[in-house]
């Protein structure tokens, strides 16, 4: 098994001992999602239409949260040294890590979302998109979280600077993944919003691996 | 006499606007252990991370068999086994988790027998199946010092590996070093207590 | 011991920007005056906007400029990560509040020209909204190249995101571009836009030259003082 999979394998495994940091992750989800109606109310016109935004941006936020462990707990044990020294190339590593986190909130965030969606009287076909465009968009949040996470290692005032660095950055993928939802709804097709929300996860793919090792190989230094 | 396998010549490195050492040229020939000694801050760590290609210094070469390491940096790292200040051990994973997980991040497919002889090296063969987390401060740095061993890499570097050991463990650290040496191996330790059988190389 | 390394291109730089700041303060400060006589009195007011339309000798340069700094800022950190050329991160310290001071005076002009245009102060309007995300990614420049006791730490970090940043702007602004016209009628006036007189037009591009020799000029104090500060830095370091 190659070194990538191995450090894949191990985040996850490493999440698995301890599976309250993604319950929380998943609670903060659930909880801020709810917070929505009562603040708003009960109108079920209303909250069907503003459903996909708030769904959107609690599953931004609630990515966020997790991030700042990414990076932080291997800088902090020596871990990070160990992949800087593995021999082969740390974007493998930066997109392994970001991939495990990718599976254990992106991927849990995007089934869990319609089930909130019914509460927001979304109909079938919403939820369906709502899921599909969490599914294809989430990967970027993860990476470009990852990108804030490797940012601010060592940093003062770590955790809010890594929401102010990643959230501009996340707009793009916030602005289609939400009105891909409302295209579905409206009657329009969704599938160009899917298709841009695509190529901006891939644009993410291609490029933020770059980034994130050079920040981690500063960070070392 | 033994050729030298790693030759640093020149080398001078930066932080912050300071320099930490300037010029610094030596050799390390297989077999041999070479103790950096100094005062608190004269940067024996600091030429360890550079040794690893994990500082990039401002002049100078790092040499392997005569070709510079930043030539193929893999290669490198392939050769190397590090401990650092920190152990580099994750917690949540058990002593042997973390042995043959370092094992695969090196690319290697770990080998029973040799954790299983590197446990033992440092008496840890009861505590393989703790979780690291639940471990003294020595034990985690018997626990570093086995996933050192596991590597087989012919190039330790070590930085303060005596640090919170008692005397059986720093036995087992220099019959484990010397064992390294005699097959070949070399070592680099920053340390402030004096190792057996090296040649110190004081920083000023 | 003093690092003659990292002194090297700053003192070269010094010994340049003396000879050439005085001069171009003059300059600039000449052209500021001329400008904003020029736009504030003798450029008549436009027929729909009356004399709204002035805001916009402030609004556009300073859009653009805005825009441009953070380039400049992703060529520097291109130029420290690469050639870690040392004058480089020094002048993305000096450059970053000076380009975010000119995104929030095009936010702050902005929502002046709205409030008689679009009868409110704030409207989420393609350009205002591109530009208050701009204004986002400066002030995480900012905060993070200033968030680490190690000052070369802050500048690396600092310059791996403006780069990164640089690249999402067009994106962003393509999304920002994509979400205003799903979201509201294409009735809102655009500002400037191709129809202009050219009385207007010329008293704009003077501001646009004359802010931007402004903003070189504020570049360049702020590198000395910045370089100021990072030999006093060293200075503590030494002993």
């Amino acid at each position: 098994m190659s070194g990538v999979g191995a450090l894949f394998l191990r985040d996850l495994r490493l999440v698995w001992r301890r599976p309250g940091d993604v319950a929380v992750v998943l609670a903060f989800f659930v909880v801020a999602t709810v917070l929505f109606p009562l603040g708003i109310g009960p109108e079920t016109n209303l909250l069907a239409r503003i459903a996909a935004g708030i769904l959107w941006c609690a599953a931004l936020f609630a990515s966020l949260l997790s991030l700042d462990h990414l990076f932080a707990a291997d800088y902090e044990d020596g871990s990070l040294d160990l992949l800087l020294l593995a021999p082969w190339p740390l974007e493998l590593a930066a997109l392994a890590k970001c991939a495990a986190h990718w599976a254990v909130t992106g991927l849990p965030l995007a089934i869990l979302a319609p089930l909130l969606g019914v509460a927001f009287g979304l109909d079938d076909r919403s939820l369906l998109v709502l899921a599909l465009t969490l599914l294809v968009g989430t990967p970027a949040l993860s990476l470009i979280g990852g990108l804030a996470a490797a940012l601010t290692l060592g940093a003062r005032r770590g955790g809010a600077l890594l929401a102010l660095l990643a959230l501009p950055l996340c707009v793009p993928t916030l602005i289609f993944g939400a009105s891909a939802i409302e295209a579905s709804a409206t009657g329009e097709g969704f599938m160009v919003h899917l298709a841009i929300l695509g190529a901006l996860a891939l644009v993410s793919l291609a490029t933020l691996p770059w980034a994130i090792a050079a920040a981690l190989r500063q960070a070392g230094e | 006499m033994t050729t030298a396998l790693l030759d640093v010549s020149g080398l001078s490195c930066r932080r912050g606007g300071r320099r930490v050492f300037d010029s610094l040229s030596f050799s390390v020939a297989g077999g041999e252990l070479l103790a950096l000694t100094g005062r608190n801050g004269s940067g024996k760590t600091t030429l360890l991370r550079a040794i690893a290609l994990l500082v990039p210094a401002q002049a100078g070469q790092v040499r392997w068999q005569g070709e510079d390491v930043r030539a193929d940096r893999e290669a490198w790292c392939r050769r190397l086994a590090w401990l650092g200040h920190q152990e580099g051990l994750k917690g949540d994973l058990t002593v042997a988790e973390n042995i043959a997980v370092a094992e695969r991040l090196r690319g290697h497919v770990p080998e029973p027998a040799r954790l299983q002889a590197a446990l033992l090296a440092f008496d840890l063969d009861r505590l393989a199946h703790r979780p690291v987390r639940t471990l003294s401060a020595g034990q985690r740095r018997r626990a570093a010092l086995a996933r050192v061993v596991a590597s087989q890499a012919p190039l330790w570097l070590l930085d303060e590996p005596l640090n919170a050991l008692d005397a059986a463990a720093r036995a087992a650290l220099e019959a484990a070093l010397s064992t390294h040496l005699a097959a070949g191996g070399l070592a680099i330790a920053a340390t402030h207590a004096p190792l057996a059988g090296a040649r110190a190389l004081e920083l000023a | 011991m003093a690092d003659l390394h990292f002194l090297a291109n700053p003192a070269r730089f010094r010994r340049f920007s003396r000879r050439v700041l005085p001069a171009l303060s003059i300059v600039t400060a000449v052209a500021l005056a001329v400008g904003l006589y020029w736009a504030l009195v003798v450029a008549p007011p436009d027929y729909q906007q009356g004399d709204t339309v002035r805001i916009m000798f402030l609004h556009v340069p300073t859009a653009s400029l805005a825009m441009g700094g953070y380039l400049l800022l992703a060529a520097l950190g291109a130029s420290l990560l690469v050639w870690r050329h040392p004058l480089a991160a020094l002048m993305a310290r000096a450059t970053a509040p000076v380009g975010a001071t000119y995104a929030a005076v095009c936010l702050v002009t902005g929502s002046l020209w709205g409030r008689p245009m679009w009868g409110t102060y704030w409207v989420w309007d393609a350009r205002l909204t591109s530009f208050l995300l701009l204004f986002f990614l400066y002030l995480g420049h900012i905060a993070l190249s200033r968030a680490y006791d190690d000052s070369e730490r802050g500048d690396r970090a600092a310059a791996i995101l403006a780069i990164v940043g640089a690249i999402n702007v067009p994106i962003i602004k393509f999304s920002v571009d994509w979400w205003n016209t799903l979201h509201q009628p294409a009735s809102i006036m655009r500002m400037g836009g191709p129809s202009i007189d050219p009385s207007l037009l010329w008293p704009l591009f003077w501001m646009m030259g004359a802010l931007a020799l402004l903003f070189a000029t504020l570049v360049l104090l702020r590198t000395e003082t910045e370089i100021d500060r990072r030999r006093l830095e060293i200075a503590e370091n030494q002993d």
